[in-house]
């Protein structure tokens, strides 16, 4: 058995558990209704940890997402209310420039040989400043087209809710899923993780994959934005402070090596929704302070890196046993 | 012919990397490349490889006139490269290294069952039964580096280049190698085989070829040639066919102070022992990859020790590392003084206390009056040849700079010097200094170890000889039998004629 799929198997293992133990106290947390929020408060984080998923598996790092999340709800918000454009072909155009914005990271990324995170950095500082430029004080969204987003869900049994969002973040899960496992570019962002010489060697296309990669994890952040912004029904600049991070947490608790070419995006789905079930305890619980989520979430991040830690220096003790 | 090489050259600023070579590999043949550091061997093979485009001269394949501009290009015209290094990708699956750019795709999906099956079909017909699902990283570096033969062969086909594929493996692991090597072989590959162990050369190829400092010096089938000629034609020396005068006295070796008895570390050297006496000079001579510069690292620390212990006169020394080898005394002077010598931003002053500074530790710094004392002392003392102490050391020519890193080591007054290619890339009368040099510092009573490619030097400067051959120390010579001959000899075959004199 291959020991890189050991952190994928241990972070749901550690969900199940997490599940087992919050139901032995609150046995109504495991139910479609609070599996329906979980999906729906998570949604925007779900998704934007995808991206992110590719780029940590690239060997990168992309901290300008929490940025474009909040840039992208203050468009949106902005376009509404000074044009008379449906929000259809805003999120068009909210969608090809915060790609746009990520090929170009990319591209410098890789033309320019800079750390992604000193470019992501910058790149993070320039998102947030166009958000303030658009707009200071939180701006509503009062389209009749969104409360046509925000209203449209399916009835689980049990009375849960899968609302739109929801249903977009698992979609796209699986469409990381699919192009990190079975396309020549998930492969050639492995390669790239693996090691950039080797993978040059092989015939990787280094340039266009990183400027994809980047690309991406831009669409997946504007994609988010678009679901924050349904989900708040505003756009706000200081919205999503941190959001970069909390993902990567998300990515690592999901099984994915930071130091890239190993991990699985399902991973991520499952490091998400362990975040978001712990601040679900903490909401049932009621007489927790809710910096217990972080405290928790440093626990397990660091669990997470001991584990990573221990497989490499297991497999290669088990190498020197057969060689 | 598959592959034919006319004229080919290539120029870098200040050198001639390849002058005016020929090169014919036949299908169905295995062509052996040899020569020493600096011979062209490396950059022949980039310009074939579409790593290097060349300056001058021609390469047919087929027949075909080809230009490969990058690997890539190379590979899908047919020429396919393994090197030392297993370049495969440890983290992604026999299959996926196996089949990466042509996996079998369906709906413009990658058809994992599809593939997985030609990984095994492909690793089947060399005898291989693996689980290709499993990470290539989890195999033996033999495995590995079949597994990368097997997918440069599918994925070019008609020439492949091994650099020094079994630099890495032991014995078994070899004849397994090989063993692939000669089936591909049958098949009608054109094998380019690149190795520094003699042994392998005369094992697997057909023919051989030898450069020299860019130029081809000969190109014969294995069979006519032996050791003698081989190394002759690559050191570039012709041995007199004089017969030694056997058991003439040996100088009166001094006492030693410094004793190794059966250091060593696998895939590094053999076991050997070493004792050293004060203000004798040993010399280290053996072909590229013989196992110099490892018992080099052994003996400062750089690579622990895995057998053996050193001690002198007062008890057993700690060589876990280098900064422990510093503390018995040690002093090591790195062969490529680029990276691993000088610190090229800093100034001659600040890279002459640099040892001294770090002995002390930070909490005692040497006064700037001091240091610039010590600075002038040496650049006085050695020649530094300097416009003033606080130049940038980058700036200086090679023999200064390394006459600027013999400088901190003299400053802290070690009784053991390690000398690695001290001589290399500096200007003829520099290097006459070094080796003066070396001279008045072991009449102070020092020892140095020296250790070179270049057998005057060697002859010139060392009392004792010890030479290496894959990685084991064959002979060890003194006093008289100290000669350009005899070492020669010794690389060649091992062992001197009238038995190792201690």
């Amino acid at each position: 058995m291959n020991t890189r799929a050991l952190p994928l198997y241990a972070t749901i293992v550690i969900f199940l558990l997490a599940c087992l133990l919050a139901w032995t106290q609150f046995p109504n947390i495991i139910s479609t209704r609070v599996f329906g929020n979980l999906l729906t408060d998570n949604a925007y984080l779900g998704i934007v940890a995808v991206g992110m998923t590719l780029v940590v598996l690239s060997g990168g790092i992309d901290l300008s997402v929490g940025s474009v999340i909040a840039f992208s709800g203050v468009f949106i918000a902005v376009m509404l209310r000074d044009t008379g454009l449906h929000p259809l072909p805003v999120f068009v155009m909210l969608l090809v420039l915060t790609s746009a914005f990520g090929a170009g990271m990319g591209f410098m990324i890789d033309r320019l040989a800079m750390p992604a995170f000193i470019v992501t950095l910058a790149g993070m500082f320039l998102a947030r400043g166009a958000a303030y430029m658009l707009s200071i004080p939180s701006v509503p969204i009062t389209h009749p087209f969104y409360q046509t987003l925000q209203g449209a869900y399916i009835l689980l049994p049990g009375r849960g809710r899968l609302t739109l969002i929801g249903m977009l973040m698992v979609a796209v899960v699986i469409l990381g899923m699919i192009l990190a496992h079975r396309t020549r570019f998930g492969t050639s962002v492995y390669a790239l993780g693996g090691g950039e010489q080797t993978a040059r060697l092989m015939g990787v296309r280094q340039g266009r994959t990183t400027v994809l990669v980047y690309a991406f994890s831009g669409l997946m952040a504007g994609l988010s934005g678009i679901v924050f912004s349904v989900y708040t029904g505003s756009g706000y600049a200081l919205a999503a402070v941190g959001t970069e991070l909390t993902a990567i947490a998300a990515v690592v608790i999901g099984g994915t090596l930071l130091t890239g070419g190993a991990g699985y995006v399902f991973g991520t789905l499952v490091g998400v929704l362990t975040m978001g079930l712990i601040q679900t305890y903490l909401v049932f619980d009621g007489s927790l302070s809710s910096w217990w989520t972080k405290i928790v979430i440093g626990l397990l991040l660091l669990a997470f890196i001991l584990l990573q830690k221990g497989l490499l220096h297991l497999s290669r003790r088990r190498l020197a046993d057969t060689a | 012919m598959l592959l034919s090489i006319r004229s080919l050259t290539k120029v870098f600023p200040g050198t001639r990397a390849l002058d005016d070579v020929d090169l014919d590999i036949a299908a169905g043949e295995v062509h052996a490349l040899l020569g020493e550091n600096g011979a062209g061997k490396s950059t022949l093979i980039k310009c074939l490889t579409g790593a290097y485009r060349r300056d001058a001269g021609a390469v047919t394949l087929d027949g075909a006139a080809i230009d490969p501009r990058s690997t890539r290009e190379a590979q899908e015209l047919g020429i396919g490269t393994v090197y030392q290094e297993v370049n495969l990708l440890p983290n992604l699956t026999v299959a996926q290294n196996l089949m990466f750019g042509r996996e079998a795709r369906r709906f413009g999906m990658i058809d994992t069952r599809a593939t997985r099956l030609q990984a095994r079909d492909i690793l089947a017909r060399y005898g291989l039964n693996l689980d290709v699902d499993r990470d290539l990283g989890s195999f033996s570096v033999a495995i590995q580096q079949i597994i990368a033969i097997a997918r440069a062969v599918e994925v070019s086909g008609k020439v492949l280049i091994l650099d020094e594929p079994t630099a890495s493996l032991d014995a078994a692991e070899v004849a397994m190698v090989f063993d692939m090597v000669r089936s591909l072989r049958d098949r009608g590959m054109g094998i380019v085989f690149v190795s520094h162990f003699l042994d392998q050369v005369f094992d697997l190829s057909d023919r051989v070829t030898i450069l020299r400092n860019g130029r081809k010096i000969i190109t014969a089938p294995t069979a006519e040639l032996n050791r003698m000629t081989l190394v002759e034609h690559m050191l570039g020396r012709v041995l007199e066919d004089v017969v030694q005068a056997p058991g003439t006295s040996a100088a009166v070796a001094p006492e030693p102070v410094l004793h190794f008895d059966s250091v060593g570390r696998s895939g590094a050297v053999e076991p050997f022992d070493l004792a050293i006496g004060a203000g004798e000079v040993v010399g280290l001579a053996g072909l590229l990859g013989s196992g110099r510069t490892e018992t080099a690292e052994l003996l400062f620390g750089i690579r622990p020790m895995q057998t053996g212990t050193a001690r002198d006169a007062e008890g057993p020394l700690d060589l876990r590392s280098p900064r422990a080898a510093i503390a018995a005394g040690f002093g090591f002077a790195p062969e490529d003084r680029k990276t691993d010598g000088i610190v090229a931003e800093l100034s001659i002053r600040e890279n002459i206390i640099l040892g001294l500074q770090a002995r002390r530790g930070w909490a005692r710094p040497i006064s700037r009056a001091e240091q610039n004392r010590l600075a002038d002392d040496y650049i006085r003392r050695l020649d530094i040849r300097t416009s003033g102490r606080e130049k940038p050391i980058g700036e200086l020519s090679g023999g200064n700079q390394q006459k600027a890193v013999l400088a901190r080591w003299l400053a802290m007054n070690p009784r053991f010097l390690i000398l690695d290619e001290p001589t290399r890339g500096i200007d003829v009368g520099a290097h006459a200094e070094i080796l003066r040099l070396i001279g008045t510092l072991t009449a102070g009573g020092m020892s140095v170890l020296v250790i070179s490619s270049e057998i005057d030097e060697m002859v010139a400067v060392a009392d004792r000889v010890i030479v290496l051959r894959d990685r084991r120390h064959v002979a060890e010579l003194t006093g008289e039998q100290v000669s350009g001959d005899a070492i020669m000899r010794a690389i060649a075959q091992g062992g001197t004629t009238d038995g190792a004199a201690a």
